[in-house]
C-alpha cells in the first residue's frame, strides 16, 4: 500500500484546539464565540473530507510523524480507512452538535459557556487524534487527553450531583487506564519491540507460540483498560456521567468518548493482535462472551430505568458491545457489522439524545413517565425520536438494520447458535424498552394537572426550539439515508476487513 | 592514563562550574545591600549555568570514558588527587543542579526577609557541593563534597524553616551522618583493598573478593539508602521537606535525593557487581515496598508539603526499581526519572511555596476552589499534577514507561506490584488537585490570594518547557547516557567471582583489611 507524507492529519487534529483558543479569546461576545466553533467545525470536516479521495479511492495511507521518542515509539499519525470512517462521523456530528449546543445552552441559561465551548473543541481534537493515531502510544496520549478535557464538561453544572458524576467518571477512566492500559502497553512493547499498528498484528511469531497465556492476559488488560468502551463490569461511569448537559451526553457519551473506547478496542483486535492470533490464543471467545453478557444485562437494566437519559445510557452500553461482539466474532460479515455500527449507532444515538435534550429544554421533563402525549406539542422531536428508535431495534430501512443484518450473517458464518440467540433476544429487549416511550408520547393521555403546571411555568418555552430541532431532524434523516444507501460505509468497512 | 578523555576545552570547565558559586558566595560576604546580594546571587547561578553549557555541547556521546578530566596532585602522601570528570551518567545532573539553583534564587526573592545574606551564601555553597559530588572522580573528594552538602542544608532548614525547623534539621543531620559513617569505613577499606588509591576509575577496574564486595556494598548502601531515601529509613524526609523553606525543599527533592541513586551507579554497580547481583531480588522488593508504602502514606496526608514529600518516597522507589532491574531500559529510565522527578517535584514545591507565601497555610483543608480565584496558578499546578501522574506526552511518562518495561523484563510479579504504585500515584495527585483547585473556597483564604506575578511565572515556565520537551523528545537526554549505561551493565554482568559462602568469605576479608589498617597506624 502506498504511503503519502502529509501534514493534513495534524491539521485536522489541531484545528479545533486553535478554535478553542479563539473561543476563549472571544469569551465576552457569545455570537463571535459560537461562530468560531462553527468555523472550526467546518474547517475540520473539510480537512477530513479532503483525505477521503486519497484513502478510499486511491487506497493510499497518509502519514505524518511529529516526534520520535524511543525506538518504536513515536507521536505519529496515519490515516487509513478505519480511522477516516471514525473521524468523518465525529467531524460531521460536531457541527450538528455545535448548532444544537447554541440552542440548548442559551435556552437553559447554562453558566460558564465559554469554558464549555472551549473544552468541547479540544475534546474533538483528541478524538480525531485517536482516530488518526499510527501507534499505541499516540493513541494512548490522545485517549488520556480526552479523559481530562471532558471532565469539566461532565461536571459542568457544578452541583453536588455533577461533581459526584464527574468524580466517578475520572476515577473509572483514569484508573482503568493506569491500572490496565499502562501495563498492557508496556508488555506489548516488551514482547513486540514496537507499538506501531500493523495489519495482521505486531507480535512476532516466536512470541505467539512461546507465550500464549501472556498474550491472552494482555488482551484482557486492553479490553478493560479502554474503559471508555463501557464493557461490563467497568461501565458504571457512563450512567453517572449523564449529569452533564445534554449536548455533552449526546456528542461525548454517544459518539466521541464511548466510540473512542470501542474504536481503540477494535484497533487492538485488528491491528495489534490480528484475527489469526485472536483465534489461536482463544481470546475471541472471552471477548464474545463478555460482550454478549453486557448486551443482555445492560438491556435488562435499561428496562428498569424511568429517567430518559439513564435509559439511553444503558442502551448505549448495550449497543457498544454489539461493535465489540462483531469485531470479536472475526468472520468477515461480523467485522463489517461491527465497524459500520460505529457510524450507524453514532447518528441514531445522537438523535435520541438530542430529542431528550429538546424535551428537557422545552418542558423540563426528564422521566419517561412524564412523556404522555408529548408528541402533540413536539411533533418534530418525537418523529425523529421514533426513527432513531427503529434504528436501535433494527427495523428496516433505518441504518441499525444494516448492522444487525451483517451481525446475524456473521454469527451464522461462525456457526454460533448462542450469539444468534443473544442478537435476537437483545433486539426484542431493545424494542421492549424503546417502544413504550414512543407509545406514550403518541397515544398516552396527558395528566391534566401536570399539563396545567407546564402551561403556567413554561408558558412560551413549551415550543420546540429551531436551533435544537434542525440538528436532530438532520441526524434522523441521515440515519435513514445510511439505511437506504449503506454502500459507501459498507465498502469502507470491507476495505478495512480485507 | 587510559579510561579518560582529557579536557579539550581551553579552560578547566568543571572546576569553573563547581567553584563559581563558591566565589559568588565569598563576594556576597563583602556586600551589605540586600538588593545587591540578591542580584549577585542570581547573576552567579545564571553564570554557572551558562558556564556549564559548553559541557553539553562538546560532550562526546559515543564513549563511556570520563570526559573533561582535570587532574592535579593534592595530597601525595595518601595518593589523593584532585580529579574531576564526567560521563553520561553524571552529566545530566549538572544541568539539573544548574537550572534548579537559578529557580531557587528567584523563588526566594521575596520569601526570605531575614538574614538574607546568610541565606544566599548557604544556597551558593550548596550549589558548589552539589556540582562537586557529580564531577568528583576521587573518592576522597567525593566524600568531602558529600558531607559539605549537609552544612548549608542544615542551616537552610534550621534557620529559615517552618515552626518545627530545629527538630527537622537535627533529625536530618543525624540520619545523614549515621549513613555516611558507614560509607567512610567502606571508603577506607576500599582504599586498601584497591591498592592504596582513592581514584574511582582505578577502583572500578579491580575485581574484589565476593565476601568483601558484600560487606562493602552494605556499607555504601547505608549512606546511599538514607539519602535516597529508601524504605524504611525515609522518616527524616517528610520532616525535612515540610520544614525547609521552598528553596531548601526544591534542592532536597531535586538534587540531594538523587545523590544516593547516583552513588549506586558510580560506586556499587562497577565496584561490587557480584554483591549487586546477589542482592538483586531483595533490592527490587525494597523498591516496590517503598513505592506502595510511600503512596499509601501520601494518600492520608493533609499537609500540602508533607504530601509531596511522601510522594517523593514513592517516586524514589520507582527510581531504585529502575536502576536495580539491571537492564538497559530500567537503568536509563531510572536516570531519566531522576531528572524528571527533580523537575516535577521541584516545580510542585515551588507552587506550594508560592501559595504558602500568600496564605501562610499548608493545610489542604484551607484551600479549595483556587481555580476561580487564581486561574494562572491552577493552570501551572494542573500541568505539574498531570506530569506527576505520568500523563503521556509529558516527561514522567517516558521515565515510568522505561522503568516498568525494565521491571517486566526483570521480574513479572514485582512489575505488577509497581503498577499498583502508578494507580495510587494518580489517585493521590488527582485528589490533591481536586481538593485544592476545584472544591469550594474558604473565604479567609480567598481574601489573601492574588495571582502569580511575572517573576513567579518566569520561575515556573522553564520547568513547564522541560516537562513537555523531555516528554516528546526524551532522546535529548537519553542519548547522553546510552553508551555509559551500556558500559555499566557490561561491568555488572561480566564479572566472574568464585561462588563461595559470602558470610564466611567476607569474615576473612574484613579481618584481613582491618589488620592491615592497624599495621599502618
Amino acid at each position: 500500500m502506498d504511503t503519502i507524507i502529509s501534514i493534513k492529519p495534524l491539521l485536522a487534529v489541531l484545528v479545533s484546539t486553535i478554535g478553542a483558543l479563539l473561543i476563549i479569546s472571544a469569551g465576552k461576545n457569545p455570537n463571535l464565540r459560537e461562530s468560531w466553533s462553527i468555523i472550526a467545525g467546518v474547517l475540520k470536516l473539510g480537512i477530513v473530507l479532503s483525505m477521503v479521495p486519497t484513502v478510499v479511492y486511491d487506497k493510499k495511507v497518509i502519514e505524518y510523524t511529529l516526534f520520535k521518542l524511543l525506538p518504536g515509539i513515536d507521536i505519529s499519525f496515519r490515516v487509513d480507512a478505519f480511522g477516516l470512517l471514525f473521524a468523518l462521523g465525529a467531524a460531521l456530528l460536531w457541527i450538528a452538535t455545535s448548532f444544537y449546543s447554541i440552542g440548548y445552552m442559551r435556552s437553559t441559561n447554562e453558566k460558564f459557556q465559554t469554558r464549555y465551548f472551549a473544552c468541547f473543541a479540544v475534546s474533538l481534537s483528541t478524538t480525531i487524534g485517536v482516530a488518526f493515531s499510527a501507534n499505541l502510544f499516540t493513541m494512548f496520549l490522545f485517549y488520556e487527553g480526552l479523559t481530562i478535557i471532558t471532565y469539566p464538561l461532565v461536571a459542568h453544572k457544578d452541583t453536588l450531583e455533577a461533581k459526584m458524576g464527574g468524580r466517578k467518571y475520572i476515577i473509572y477512566l483514569l484508573g482503568a487506564a493506569k491500572a490496565f492500559l499502562v501495563a498492557a502497553i508496556i508488555l506489548t512493547y516488551n514482547l513486540a519491540g514496537t507499538l506501531e499498528f500493523s495489519k495482521d498484528g505486531i507480535f512476532p511469531a516466536i512470541v505467539q507460540s512461546a507465550q500464549p497465556e501472556l498474550l491472552y492476559l494482555i488482551f484482557v488488560l486492553f479490553l478493560f483498560g479502554f474503559a471508555k468502551c463501557a464493557i461490563m463490569p467497568f461501565h458504571s461511569w457512563l450512567p453517572a456521567a449523564m449529569v452533564a448537559p445534554t449536548p455533552v451526553s449526546a456528542l461525548l457519551h454517544a459518539v466521541a468518548v464511548v466510540k473512542t473506547g470501542v474504536f481503540s478496542v477494535l484497533r487492538i483486535i485488528f491491528f495489534v493482535f490480528g484475527s489469526n492470533l485472536m483465534m489461536d490464543i482463544g481470546v475471541d471467545v472471552f471477548a464474545i462472551s463478555l460482550a454478549s453478557f453486557t448486551i443482555i444485562t445492560a438491556s435488562l437494566i435499561a428496562l428498569s430505568k424511568d429517567n430518559l437519559k439513564a435509559r439511553l445510557a444503558f442502551s448505549t452500553i448495550s449497543q457498544l458491545s454489539y461493535i465489540i461482539l462483531g469485531a470479536a466474532l472475526l468472520t468477515p460479515s461480523a467485522m463489517v457489522g461491527g465497524i459500520i455500527h460505529i457510524t450507524n449507532h453514532a447518528f441514531s444515538k445522537i438523535t435520541l439524545f438530542f430529542c431528550a435534550g429538546s424535551i428537557y429544554a422545552s418542558s423540563h421533563k426528564t422521566e419517561v413517565s412524564q412523556l404522555n402525549g408529548i408528541a402533540k406539542k413536539m411533533p418534530w422531536t418525537m418523529a425523529a425520536f421514533t426513527i432513531a428508535t427503529l434504528s436501535m431495534i433494527g427495523v428496516p430501512p433505518v441504518c441499525g438494520f444494516i448492522t444487525k443484518w451483517y451481525l446475524v450473517i456473521g454469527a451464522m458464518e461462525r456457526h454460533s447458535i448462542a450469539v444468534l440467540a443473544v442478537l435476537l433476544a437483545s433486539s426484542f429487549l431493545n424494542a421492549a424498552y424503546f417502544v413504550p416511550i414512543v407509545y406514550k408520547a403518541y397515544f398516552g393521555r396527558e395528566n391534566p394537572g401536570e399539563e396545567h403546571e407546564a402551561e403556567d411555568t413554561h408558558d412560551n418555552q413549551n415550543k420546540e426550539i429551531p436551533f435544537i430541532v434542525v440538528p436532530l431532524s438532520l441526524t434522523a434523516i441521515v440515519s435513514v439515508v445510511l439505511g437506504l444507501y449503506p454502500d459507501f460505509i459498507v465498502q469502507l468497512a470491507e476495505s478495512i476487513v480485507r | 592514563m587510559e579510561g579518560i578523555l582529557l579536557n579539550e576545552l581551553s579552560y578547566p570547565v568543571l572546576t569553573v562550574i563547581t567553584f563559581l558559586p563558591l566565589a559568588g558566595a565569598l563576594m556576597i560576604l563583602l556586600l551589605r545591600n540586600t538588593a545587591q546580594i540578591k542580584w549577585l546571587a542570581l547573576a552567579t547561578t545564571i553564570a554557572t549555568f551558562i558556564a556549564s553549557l559548553p559541557v553539553y555541547k562538546y560532550f562526546d556521546k559515543t564513549t563511556h570514558l570520563m570526559q573533561f578530566v582535570e587532574t592535579h596532585s593534592w595530597i601525595p602522601v595518601w595518593n589523593i588527587n584532585y580529579r574531576v570528570g564526567i560521563d553520561g551518567i553524571s552529566v545530566l545532573f549538572l544541568f539539573l543542579a544548574g537550572i534548579l539553583s537559578i529557580l531557587c534564587v528567584t523563588v526566594s526573592w521575596k520569601a526570605i526577609q531575614t538574614k538574607t545574606k546568610e541565606f544566599y551564601i548557604s544556597l551558593l555553597v550548596m550549589e558548589t557541593a552539589m556540582m562537586g559530588i557529580f564531577v568528583s572522580l576521587n573518592v576522597f573528594l567525593f566524600y568531602l563534597f558529600w558531607e559539605l552538602t549537609l552544612i548549608p542544608m542544615f542551616l537552610l532548614i534550621g534557620v529559615w524553616g517552618g515552626p518545627k525547623r530545629v527538630y527537622a534539621a537535627v533529625k536530618f543531620i543525624l540520619f545523614m551522618l549515621a549513613g555516611s559513617v558507614f560509607m567512610l569505613v567502606g571508603i577506607i577499606v576500599l582504599y586498601y583493598a584497591g591498592g592504596r588509591t582513592f581514584d574511582i576509575i582505578e577502583l572500578s577496574k579491580i575485581s574484589y573478593p565476593a565476601g568483601l564486595q558484600f560487606w562493602l556494598f552494605l556499607a555504601f548502601f547505608a549512606a546511599f539508602a538514607v539519602k535516597m531515601p529508601m524504605f524504611p529509613i525515609h522518616t527524616w524526609l517528610p520532616d525535612a521537606h515540610t520544614e525547609a523553606p521552598t528553596a531548601g525543599s526544591v534542592l532536597l527533592a531535586g538534587i540531594l535525593l538523587k545523590m544516593g541513586a547516583y552513588g549506586f551507579l558510580r560506586f556499587s554497580f562497577p565496584m561490587f557487581p557480584h554483591a549487586v547481583q546477589m542482592l538483586f531480588i531483595p533490592l527490587l522488593i525494597l523498591s516496590v515496598t517503598a513505592i506502595i508504602y510511600g503512596a499509601y502514606v501520601t494518600l492520608m496526608q493533609n499537609d500540602l508539603k508533607r504530601l509531596i514529600a511522601y510522594s517523593s518516597v514513592s517516586h524514589m522507589g520507582f527510581i531504585t526499581l529502575g536502576i536495580f532491574t539491571l537492564n538497559q531500559a530500567g537503568i536509563e529510565g531510572g536516570i531519566l526519572q531522576m531528572i524528571n522527578h527533580g523537575v516535577i517535584t521541584g516545580a510542585l514545591f515551588l507552587c506550594v511555596g508560592m501559595i504558602y507565601e500568600r496564605t501562610h497555610s499548608r493545610m489542604i483543608k484551607d484551600y479549595g476552589g483556587l481555580f476561580k480565584t487564581v486561574p494562572v496558578f491552577t493552570v501551572f499546578f494542573a500541568i505539574f499534577t498531570l506530569a506527576a501522574i505520568g500523563f503521556p506526552g509529558m516527561n514522567a511518562f517516558v521515565g515510568e514507561f522505561l522503568i516498568i518495561s525494565g521491571a517486566f523484563k526483570a521480574n513479572m510479579v514485582i512489575a505488577a506490584f509497581s503498577i499498583l504504585g502508578v494507580i495510587l500515584g494518580a489517585i493521590y495527585m488527582v485528589w490533591l488537585y481536586y481538593r485544592v483547585a476545584l472544591n469550594e473556597i474558604n473565604s479567609t483564604t480567598k481574601s489573601r490570594l492574588f495571582d502569580l506575578d511575572l517573576r513567579e511565572i518566569a520561575t515556573l515556565v522553564p520547568l513547564v518547557v522541560l516537562v513537555f520537551l523531555i516528554g516528546v523528545q526524551p532522546n535529548i537526554l537519553l542519548s547522553y547516557m546510552h553508551v555509559s549505561v551500556e558500559h555499566l551493565l557490561e561491568q555488572v554482568h561480566t564479572t566472574v567471582v568464585s561462588d563461595t559462602n559470602p558470610l564466611y568469605d567476607s569474615a576473612i576479608g574484613i579481618a584481613q583489611y582491618i589488620r592491615e589498617l592497624f599495621v599502618w597506624i
